[in-house]
């Protein structure tokens, strides 16, 4: 395991180096200035702004107009996706013929991407053509993450202003957030990405006669363009059904690591973004420590777990261990390349942000194993998070910490020089519970009706369940992995997907969870953001409590740990803890 | 509210011509110039033909070729799902029994000593993309005393392919070492070709 463990250690090391600059590049682009790619994109900006005929520098929006053009965007990318996937049968770039989505499949894809959970009901290479993959799924899966990140930049800016209610623009933010951020990294992440093996043509599904005398077809596609903004901008959501285990999305140990980097990189850079626009360091490092020290448990825990095998590996008589020329351990839904350590470090790294993209089957990683991207979810993805939104979550959550810690020691609620008063702690509630209770109702009544449990596929024992509750934790929180016996849509084994037909029940049930969890706590942070924007700072004196030393994350991450905890345990005991405490098989 | 919904409007046409046809058939572009071999699959050939991809496992039976991991999927390389074998399942045990069982049968009588601790995970378990390239250099090593038998070839050359075949980590250390099968399968027919 020593050199799982050194693999893990180097992807911090690396990680960590590039917080600093990566921070300090999105923070000029959030404040407006001129930074490394504005001569080559400020033109492009500039032309951009007058065919949306915007004027951003006169038009500063207050939190409720903020969130009306959140709303008004969000709504016409649903709706563009929508009907891109309704009438795919009659668009170009679609050499295999495929016909158009069902409604119900349509309506949880649609609501998929556009919320960036990204969650897939679709098998990708047997159902969507290039077109829909394109200009419905790329387009969404940049956009539904600059969206995530314009709103945590609002809540910043309601964080810092210290007059007047204004927030910044939307459309400013959004233009700069694709131009500065997301496209030019994802141009040159997909140019690296296919040098490296990952396919990148327009071409038909190809045949060809093996060396053994068979056939086989090999899917094509334009894969590398979407798997570099599919990881960074968390999304997740595969060229292919088995997502990021397929190797045109995922050729080598070097593009693991790679994409590993994509997917955390946004999210644990805006924690040194957050500490310079507030103008201390040390709160944006505070927050880092308590992420970082909830995702370290959680590679520490999957790995270990995955490296002993499964019960049922052991009951088939199979050693396990590792042994000169074999990692050993739960190879089972896992690639050779990749191993243990790749597969377990990309599952804690997809889970603590709301990526979701999967190099090894979720549903057969051992009880424990399991154990860790419930977790992960769990705390609503606090831990890093989806880009912006882990952010936003986060700072909920550290209001509320604010709040009890100064309960708690008898100090006026106050961060930031800002006091904490009832009306922020309240939209603060709303915003950390909406999650959770979307996840309970819908899953409960996922598995209490015999519509919910159709989608099973473990059948109806302590893996069915969590397949169940998995689902519904993954589409709340926006994250797309999945226990993937888990269905939403039957295909048939037939050409050009005759007679396939999506399980309405559960396409509608997640597509509304999907939504609701997203937009809901967008609007509750933007109220806060407003309600914070109007207040007066005063001065830090004796009586204000410290956010920004280890006392407080402590106090942050134990937050954390108790809301999802006592929201989630009796429920994560029926499924992954019963797993993981025995021996016997179901 | 009408300014917010005519800027959406002309915001999702131009993104989507923008990011969603441009940038994709820009790279595409570029990748069929720079990178025109990866960017279209890693194709490899054989005896003047393609037989496959460098990176997509293929099935491989009979007693003359080394053998892929067990899929999920018949190797599919267009149609592709998970097997959900489940940790703590009756469906995953049995599985795992026939996969051991199986190995030995084929094995064994080529490798006297070998016992079922002997077999290494990788070789009875299914793997995540269903196409998994790769097998584990033990998994290899075991099946060289077969391969070797029956194409009459020293077991010393045999494992001197299987090395030659390996694909290592990044600079020694990012990812697992693997034996590419069908590479090594087309060097064997290369240098030991069987009638």
């Amino acid at each position: 395991m020593a050199q799982g463990w050194l693999q893990i250690a180097v992807f911090v090391v690396v990680l960590v180096a590039l917080i600093k600059p990566v921070g300090i590049y999105m923070a000029g682009v959030f404040t407006n200035q001129r930074v490394l790619l504005s001569p080559v994109v400020g033109p492009i900006e500039r032309l951009t702004y007058r065919v949306l005929r915007v004027r951003p520098d006169a038009e500063g929006q207050d939190w409720k107009a903020y969130a009306r053009s959140v709303i008004v965007f969000s709504l016409f990318s649903w709706v563009a996706l929508y009907l891109i996937l309704r009438t795919q049968g009659s668009q170009p770039f679609n050499p295999q013929g495929f016909h158009s989505g069902p409604w119900d499949l349509s309506f949880n894809t649609a609501s998929s991407f556009v919320t960036n959970t990204n969650w897939q009901f679709y098998g990708g290479e047997t159902t969507l053509t290039y077109f829909a993959q394109m200009a419905g799924l790329t387009v969404q899966n940049f956009v539904s993450a600059a969206v995530g990140i314009a709103v945590v930049v609002a809540l910043i800016r309601g964080i810092v202003a210290r007059s007047g209610r204004e927030l910044g623009n939307f459309w400013q933010d959004l233009v700069r957030i694709l131009l500065y951020i997301l496209l030019p990294i994802s141009v040159i992440g997909a140019l690296f990405l296919v040098s490296q093996g990952v396919i990148q043509n327009l071409g038909d599904t190809s045949l060809v006669h093996t060396l053994a005398g068979g056939t086989q077809f090999l899917g094509q596609g334009p894969v590398a363009s979407q798997e570099a903004i599919k990881e960074l901008g968390t999304n997740g959501g595969g060229f292919f059904n088995v997502n990021s285990a397929f190797p045109f999305e995922n050729a080598s140990g070097l593009t693991n690591f790679f994409e590993m980097l994509l997917i955390l990189v946004i999210p644990a850079s805006l924690t040194y973004t957050y500490g310079r626009m507030v103008g201390s360091q040390r709160q944006g490092w505070a927050i880092f420590a308590a992420m970082f020290v909830l995702f370290i448990a959680g590679v520490a825990v999957v790995y270990m777990a995955e490296q002993h095998g499964t019960v049922a590996q052991h009951a088939a008589g199979l050693h396990t261990h590792a042994f000169s020329g074999s990692t050993g351990g739960n190879m089972e839904g896992k690639d050779q390349r990749f191993g243990i350590a790749g597969s377990s470090l990309w599952t804690a790294v997809t889970t603590v942000t709301s990526c979701g993209a999967v190099n090894a089957a979720f549903e057969s990683l051992t009880g424990l194993g399991q154990a860790v991207p419930f977790a992960n979810l769990s705390f609503s993805e606090v831990v890093f998070g989806g880009v912006g939104t882990g952010l936003y979550s986060m700072l909920l959550y550290v209001l509320l910490a604010v709040f009890i810690g100064g309960l708690m020691v008898g100090r006026t609620p106050e961060y930031l020089g800002k006091k904490i008063q009832a009306r922020e702690i309240k939209l603060v509630s709303l915003g950390v519970l909406v999650t959770p209770l979307a996840v309970l109702l819908s899953s409960g009544l996922a598995s209490a009706t015999r519509l919910g449990t159709r989608s099973i596929y473990a059948g109806i024992n302590p893996q069915g369940f969590s397949e169940t509750l998995y689902a519904y934790l993954s589409q709340a929180n926006n994250n797309g992995s999945a226990l993937a016996g888990y269905t939403g849509f039957i295909q048939p084994h037939a050409p050009g997907n005759v007679g396939a037909y999506g399980i309405s029940f559960a396409d509608l049930l997640g597509g509304m969870v999907m939504i609701g969890a997203r937009f809901l706590p967008i609007l509750f942070v933007l109220g806060v953001a407003g309600a914070l924007a109007g207040k007066k700072v005063s001065a830090a004196g004796l009586g204000t409590m410290r956010t920004d030393n280890p006392t407080f994350v402590v106090l942050l991450i134990g937050i954390v740990i108790l809301v999802g905890a006592l929201t989630f345990f009796p429920a994560l005991l029926l499924g992954p803890v019963v797993q993981s405490l025995t021996t016997r098989l179901f | 509210m009408w300014k917010d919904l005519k800027t959406g409007l002309i915001a999702i046409v131009l993104m989507t011509v923008f990011l969603g046809l441009a940038y994709p058939l820009a790279i595409t572009g570029i990748s069929q110039v720079v990178f025109p071999g990866k960017a279209n699959g890693s194709l490899v050939k054989a005896g003047g033909r393609v037989v496959g991809s460098s990176l997509i496992g293929q099935e491989f039976k009979g007693r003359a070729y080394f053998h892929p991991r067990p899929s999920a999927t018949e190797y599919s390389g267009n149609v592709t799902f998970f097997g959900n074998a489940a940790p703590n399942s009756v469906e995953a045990r049995e599985e795992v029994r026939e996969y051991l069982k199986a190995y030995l049968q084929l094995e064994k009588p080529f490798d006297r000593s070998l016992t079922s601790e002997d077999v290494p995970v990788d070789a009875v378990t299914q793997s995540a993309s269903g196409v998994d390239p790769h097998i584990s250099d033990a998994n290899a090593r075991i099946q060289a005393h077969r391969v070797a038998a029956v194409r009459h070839l020293p077991l010393s050359q045999v494992e001197d392919l299987i090395s030659a075949n390996t694909d290592g980590r990044f600079l020694g250390l990012l990812g697992e070492p693997g034996v590419n099968v069908l590479e090594l399968n087309i060097a064997l027919d290369k240098e030991a070709p069987v009638e």
